[in-house]
């Protein structure tokens, strides 16, 4: 019996011996592979349409690559500025690529800078998988030059052209006191009805431009509609705080506003105190502006401007004070928040047309009325172009083609 | 000192949030901390990364030839501190001026290309391509786009068909503020969840 069970259990060592050999047959040592065939026809040319800084470099793609025991794995990139050398290596493409888009920065003193009007010269280096390189002939001297004429935002520059041509228009019809109809936006009727209240409840109100620049369309806009909502808070000789994030906004606020004293006929009445620098911290601003709404109960809060995550804490909070909200922003991840949280809210482009509305100015009006008929356009060119696709018209919709 | 922090932190995040309650003493202190500390940090960043960084050394790199350019920037800066004194306060309005002007410029074509173009492009496509999932797909895009520039058309009155075509673009614009406010009150609620953590674990250590 011990026999027979030793038997066995050299068999089945015997066995899985053979098995594992037959697994792992014997592997024969990498063959000394000789290096792959270079790429060839290696041409390096300025990028158009661009402000310099980048070279596109061609090749036609090595006789290794993708086939045989040379296959090629990648390419790199060499760049030097004389054609003996030396050259650095400026990147990588992967197997089958045939171009390879060389660019840097500005600065001089980044590592990645790249000189403009400067002869370069190029060279492709095909890499196997066992990192032997074939390098190609040098390509070049090429120069990166900026050119001053986007050939591929040529589209857009005909829509700029017609949308200045529109707003000119509108603007001058303006300005001839022709009766340009705005439709009217519940967020701005209500202004006033919140501007009474707030006098009769004999409370401030606040004004928020978030966390806007000066720079931004939103906090223009919403300095004009401050324009309006000054001026008739001057006029009823209500109190008006204006807590700002950014300094330059700061500003321009404190210009806007004492100019609508000014022209309420109330300079006297204008306090500098009342708008005022808080702080370029997000959330640091948002306790000041919160704890603003719980000591002073404003009737009226306006959320007017570029907001970000701090719009539903300034909105909540103004809910639990009580506070009449109007609000309105371009973020389009916040619109929700001040949907739910305040009284009237502006969406997007409302907000602009908000300080048309009511600023009345005739830039603005030919502004506003311009950007109807250049969405009229766009309306059209949309339906038009769903059905030019339907029959395969590919040229209308390259049209709209933006390359860069 | 790191218990220190974490007392600190913890007072300091009741004392913010004690404000739901009502305001108080702890919420104004720290908010006043928060604030000065905040406006203390920037100014300091502002300083170190402006004036010193891009200008002083700046200006002291032989190898930029635009290196003078920056002096323009100083003198953008120092007219508007001219705010201080009444008389040349005028002055402060051209840099402001500078900057809203030329930022209007240089978005213009950004601006066209990411809000016209763009989206004009992404719209146009062949409504009946694909399974019935992407046919359905489509047309709400197609019809999405076309109803909500109707909406934000200002110069018509919104009654009739037109108004009709606005109410289908308003309702598609609500639907889609709902899905964004859902999403993102998840995440503020992970937020919410981060600082109990803080409280109730790293703080008072009563979670496992």
């Amino acid at each position: 019996m011990k026999r027979t069970m030793i038997a066995l259990l050299l068999m089945a060592a015997l066995t899985a011996a053979i098995g594992r050999a037959q697994e792992n047959p014997a592997v024969d040592p990498v063959p000394a592979a000789s290096p792959p065939a270079p790429p060839t026809n290696v041409v390096a040319a300025d990028s158009p349409d661009d402000p310099g800084r980048s070279v596109t470099v061609r090749w036609q793609v090595s006789a290794d690559d993708g086939a045989g025991m040379n296959n090629v794995i990648q390419y790199k990139v060499f760049r030097g500025e004389a054609a003996g050398g030396p050259f650095v290596e400026r990147g990588v493409a992967p197997s089958r690529a045939t171009v390879y888009v060389d660019k840097g920065t500005e600065a001089p003193n980044d590592p990645n800078f790249f000189p403009n009007n400067t002869d370069l010269f190029y060279k492709v280096a095909a890499v196997n998988v066992a990192g032997e390189t074939a390098e190609s002939e040098v390509a070049g001297p090429v120069q990166a030059r900026e050119q001053w004429y986007n050939v591929g935002r040529t589209p857009t520059f005909i829509a700029v052209i017609v949308f200045t041509a529109f707003t000119l228009y509108f603007i001058a019809r303006a300005r001839k006191k022709a009766d340009l109809y705005i439709r009217p936006l519940a967020g701005i009727e209500a202004v006033d009805e919140a501007i009474g209240r707030a006098t009769e409840m004999g409370r401030p109100m606040l004004y928020v431009f978030g966390l806007g620049t000066a720079s931004d369309i939103a906090t223009i806009a919403s300095v004009t509609i401050l324009s309006r909502v000054a001026k008739k808070v001057a006029e009823y000789q209500t109190e008006l705080i204006v807590p700002c994030y950014d300094p330059i906004v700061m500003t321009i606020a404190q210009e806007t506003v004492k100019t609508a004293y000014y022209d309420a006929g109330r300079p006297d009445a204008y306090k500098e105190d009342s708008v005022y620098f808080v702080t370029q911290s997000q959330f640091a601003y948002v306790a000041a502006v919160n704890g603003t709404i719980l000591r002073e109960l404003p009737a009226t809060n306006f959320y007017l401007g570029k907001f970000f995550a701090e719009s539903l804490l300034l909105a909540e909070t103004g809910a639990l004070a009580g506070s009449i909200q109007i609000s309105g922003t371009d973020e389009v991840a916040q619109i929700p928040f001040f949907v739910v949280a305040c009284d009237y809210t502006l969406i997007g482009e409302e907000l602009y047309a908000a300080s048309a509305y009511l600023g009345r100015e005739p830039k603005l009006m030919g502004s506003l009325k311009a950007q109807d008929y250049a969405k009229a356009i766009i309306i059209i060119c949309a339906v038009a172009g769903v059905a030019a696709s339907l029959f395969g018209w590919t040229w209308f919709v390259e049209l709209f083609r933006v390359t860069n | 000192m790191e218990a220190i922090g974490v007392w600190t932190a913890a007072l300091a995040t009741i004392g913010i949030v004690s404000f739901l309650y009502k305001d108080n003493v702890l919420y104004r202190i720290c908010e006043s901390v928060f604030i000065g500390t905040s406006a203390g940090y920037w100014f300091v960043t502002y300083f170190w990364d402006n004036l010193y960084r891009k200008f002083y050394l700046g200006i002291q790199d032989a190898t930029d030839p635009n290196r003078f350019f920056l002096w323009f920037g100083v003198v953008l800066g120092v007219l508007m501190l001219t705010r201080l004194w009444g008389k040349i306060g005028w002055l402060s309005r051209w840099p402001l001026a500078f900057v809203v002007g030329a930022t209007a410029g240089l978005y213009m074509m950004t601006f066209f290309v990411s809000n016209a173009m763009r989206q004009v492009g992404a719209t146009i496509m062949p409504i009946f391509r694909g399974n019935l999932p992407a046919i359905i797909d489509n047309t709400v895009l197609a019809v999405g786009v076309f109803c909500g520039l109707v909406y934000f058309f200002f110069s018509k009155e919104h009654r009739g068909l037109f108004g009709r075509a606005s109410r289908v673009g308003i309702w598609i614009l609500m639907i889609t503020f709902g899905a964004s406010f859902g999403y993102t009150v998840m995440s503020r609620m992970s937020l919410m969840l981060g600082r109990f953590d803080f409280l109730f674990g790293t703080w008072l250590g009563i979670l496992p």
